[in-house]
């Protein structure tokens, strides 16, 4: 709402005749591209939020979205890479191929943890580059952000003074919240926690979440019994707090397993649209930290 | 900005001491790599720290004064060096292998095999049930790359149990045409309806549908160029155009300088709602035989068997396909629980003259129509993770034939409208692995039921390129 009021004269005077295309792999990267760029873009989101990122279909709507985009905003380190890459060679659209100025990757610009030192499929879906799910972290937002308006100024030259301001706005509403979630979230440092997916490097490092066990014997592969019996023997000696999950996950290992431990399952809603709350970025964190303080209690 | 050669130095470091380690291990040793990078962490820590008070104060200083756009961050180098290529390699293309086999339980000689009503053709590839007992499957090959800016290049060969290789597709593609235009020239799988194009490896059945068999030889290859275009709607629609020289079953090699093969496409396809997708297509092909001859090359070679009864066809062959398919997913995750309908219609008439060629009599020409058509369906459901069911049926209508008088006696055959049922269970203990059992009721065979029972493994080793719909 704040920003309604900060940029009433910007809207005006910004109506532009061709609307900036963009298509967004996934929803947190269309959220933030609407921070950015407003009404200045029409925005496609390929992905939902009930969707696993790791499996999407090339699917004809996606093709035509891609052709039809002039910057496509996606989270790179090979999240995408069995689905992303048959569209942008079937679009026909030079311009959001690899290397151009219209393919923006969020990964570029944080610091990727995970990243694997041997490379060998033994190890379950691992990607080389590091984990993918870079969004859990509200300081890597702030990163991408300053990189997407970077983009979206050189791709839409005569809206730049708009993409600044809109930066700067975020940039203050983001610092502001982002220190009130890091002040809320406090007291969960050092919190033991299992995850179902290795798909929470990034909010456990902001808060200082420990992971003792993950639910996937190896990442992407789904949790057997035998699997799941070993994490509940291996929690009697090392206890953790609570069972994490992302909102597209399965929820079956993880409640098999926290009815055994007696442990709560914490839905987290991992992008925007994962949950009621979880309507844009903001809400995004707000509901994510609160999910855990619940939890934690 | 920051320096990066502290860290980069211990790490070299690290590994320097790392390698004459290896021989003689010893407790001295890890506990000087652990606190090697205890320290490396240590620093990390500090500099993360360092980062993000810039950050805060950066976002404070946004938030008072002008804004501007500060300068992209520079991406930080991952913690361990991640598996970067040096040298010659660094462009090398992305290799990956498919690696199949299968075992055949088949309750009729495979010899015996034909499609009662139709004549056979092309190099066999892929048409029948297969060998009885184990056989190792094609092994896939597939190397691709960016060639430049401009285009892209793939090449994949087949190796066969009987150790021949065969170049399935090698082509190159524009990546940098505007419009929703695509370029591709080489040699490819034609777009002519859904299955045509796609590799062994993602088909959910162990065998081709019929009506490949029957019409197509197996798959369809053009070797040609094809201009593929997606119009600006916000409903996909993609039009195509192939032209090739026409020398795949159900053309042949004519030796001339003219185009043999014409092949149009168009396909429209769309969601409904979050959870399904489709997309249906409707496709044409034209070619022209020379002296086609009919039966399989199954004998890749054996001269020695010429004289046996030998025809042959002279002419235009025309294909229409029809093909539609619908995807289910919950929400659109497909990790749980997927439902894909799949089905086709083929249609091919031909016509022009037939020539016969038995043992010492002169040849014999006469004229030969024939229009015939086949169909399938298929349904595949993922009713749990890693397992998957599937249900197909096929049907082949032998259609009209209609031969001249020299020639009739020779090649009628017997209108029979051949038909299979096949069931599917496969497991998937990774997306890189697949176990499946397939048995099929074959009745291609005019009064003959054929029980085939298949076991089949489908591995994927290294780059695993994205699939098409």
């Amino acid at each position: 709402m704040r920003m309604i009021f900060a940029l009433p004269l910007l809207l005006a005077c910004a109506t532009p005749a061709h609307a900036l295309k963009v298509f967004a792999c996934e929803p947190e990267w269309a959220a933030l591209t609407r921070e950015l760029a407003g009404d200045q873009t029409s925005v496609y989101t390929a992905t939902q939020a009930l969707q696993d990122p790791h499996l999407v279909q090339a699917k004809p709507s996606l093709i035509t979205a891609v052709r039809n985009a002039d910057l496509v905003v996606c989270t790179g380190a090979e999240l995408e890479v069995a689905w992303l890459p048959v569209l942008l060679r079937q679009a026909g659209n030079p311009k959001v191929q690899p290397g151009q100025p219209g393919h923006f990757e969020a990964a570029a610009s944080v610091r990727m943890l995970d990243v694997p030192a041997r490379l060998d499929r033994a190890d379950g879906d691992v990607h080389a580059e590091g984990n993918p799910h870079i969004q859990t972290d509200p300081r890597n937002m702030a990163l991408v952000a300053v990189s997407l308006a970077h983009r979206l100024s050189q791709i839409d030259p005569a809206q730049a003074r708009a993409y600044e301001a809109r930066l700067a706005d975020f940039n203050r509403r983001w610092g502001v919240a982002l220190q009130r979630w890091s002040l809320e979230a406090a007291p969960l440092r050092g919190t033991p926690i299992v995850v179902q997916h290795k798909g929470f490097p990034y909010l456990e490092n902001w808060l200082g979440l420990k992971q003792v066990a993950a639910l996937e014997p190896k990442p992407g592969i789904e949790p057997s019994s035998s699997h799941l019996s070993g994490v509940l023997k291996q929690l009697q000696q090392q206890p953790a707090k609570m069972v994490i999950r992302a909102a597209y996950n399965d929820g079956r290992g993880a409640q098999w397993l926290a009815e055994r431990a007696k442990l709560p399952v914490v839905v987290l809603p991992f992008t925007v649209g994962g949950s009621e709350r979880a309507k844009d970025l903001f809400g995004l964190f707000d509901d994510t930290v609160a999910r855990l303080l619940a939890a934690a209690k | 900005m920051l320096k990066h050669t502290p860290v980069m130095g211990a790490i070299a470091a690290a590994l320097f001491y790392a390698l004459p380690a290896h021989a003689t291990t010893s407790e001295a040793d890890l506990q000087q790599l652990r606190s090697q990078l205890q320290e490396l962490r240590q620093q990390y820590e500090q500099r993360l720290q360092a980062l993000e008070a810039r950050l805060s104060q950066a976002q404070q200083a946004a938030a008072t004064s002008t804004p501007t756009i500060a300068p992209q961050p520079q991406p930080q180098p991952a913690a361990a060096p991640s598996a970067s290529r040096k040298g010659n390699s660094a462009f090398n293309p992305a290799i990956g292998m498919i690696l199949t086999g299968t075992y055949a339980n088949l309750s009729k000689d495979p010899e015996s095999w034909e499609l009662s009503g139709f004549k056979l053709g092309g190099d066999g590839h892929g048409v029948g049930p297969g060998k009885r007992g184990f056989s190792l499957g094609e092994s896939e090959i597939t190397f691709s790359a960016n060639v430049d800016s401009l285009a892209y290049g793939a090449l994949t060969l087949g190796l066969d149990g009987d150790n021949k290789v065969e170049v399935e597709e090698a082509f190159v593609q524009s990546t940098a045409l505007p419009y929703g235009l695509t370029l591709k020239g080489g040699r490819f799988y034609g777009a002519l309806g859904y299955q045509n194009e796609q590799h062994a490896h993602t088909w959910s059945f162990v065998d081709l549908p019929l009506a490949h068999q029957a019409f197509l030889g197996g798959q369809y290859k053009q070797e040609g160029a094809q201009l593929k275009w997606v119009l600006p709607t916000t409903q996909y629609i993609e039009l195509g155009a192939e032209l090739g020289n026409g020398s795949a079953f159900p053309g042949s090699d004519r030796g001339g300088n003219a185009l043999g093969a014409t092949l149009l496409s168009a396909r429209t396809g769309g969601d409904v709602g979050h959870s399904h997708s489709w997309r249906l297509g409707a496709s044409w092909l034209r070619t022209k035989a020379q002296d086609r001859l009919w039966g399989l090359a199954h004998g890749h070679g054996h001269e020695g068997d010429a004289a046996q009864e030998e025809s042959s066809f002279t002419g235009t062959s025309r294909v229409w396909a029809l093909d539609g398919v619908w995807k289910w997913a919950p929400n659109g995750n497909a990790k749980r629980t997927n439902l894909t309908l799949q089905g086709e219609y083929f249609r091919r008439t031909e016509s022009g003259t037939a020539t016969v060629v038995e043992g010492i009599d002169p040849p014999v020409d006469g004229l030969y129509r024939s229009n015939q058509s086949g169909w399938y369906v298929q349904g595949v459901y993922q009713f749990v993770p890693q397992w998957r069911v599937g249900l197909r049926y096929d049907r082949l209508s032998s259609g009209s034939l209609r031969l001249g008088a020299d020639v009739a006696d020779h090649m009628a055959e017997p209108g029979y409208n051949p038909q299979r049922t096949s069931l599917m269970l496969d497991w998937s203990p990774s997306e890189f692995q697949r176990w499946r059992l397939q048995l099929n009721n074959d009745q291609a065979r005019q009064g003959v039921k054929d029980t085939q029972l298949y076991l089949q493994y489908q591995m994927s080793l290294g780059a695993h390129g994205a699939h098409s719909f």
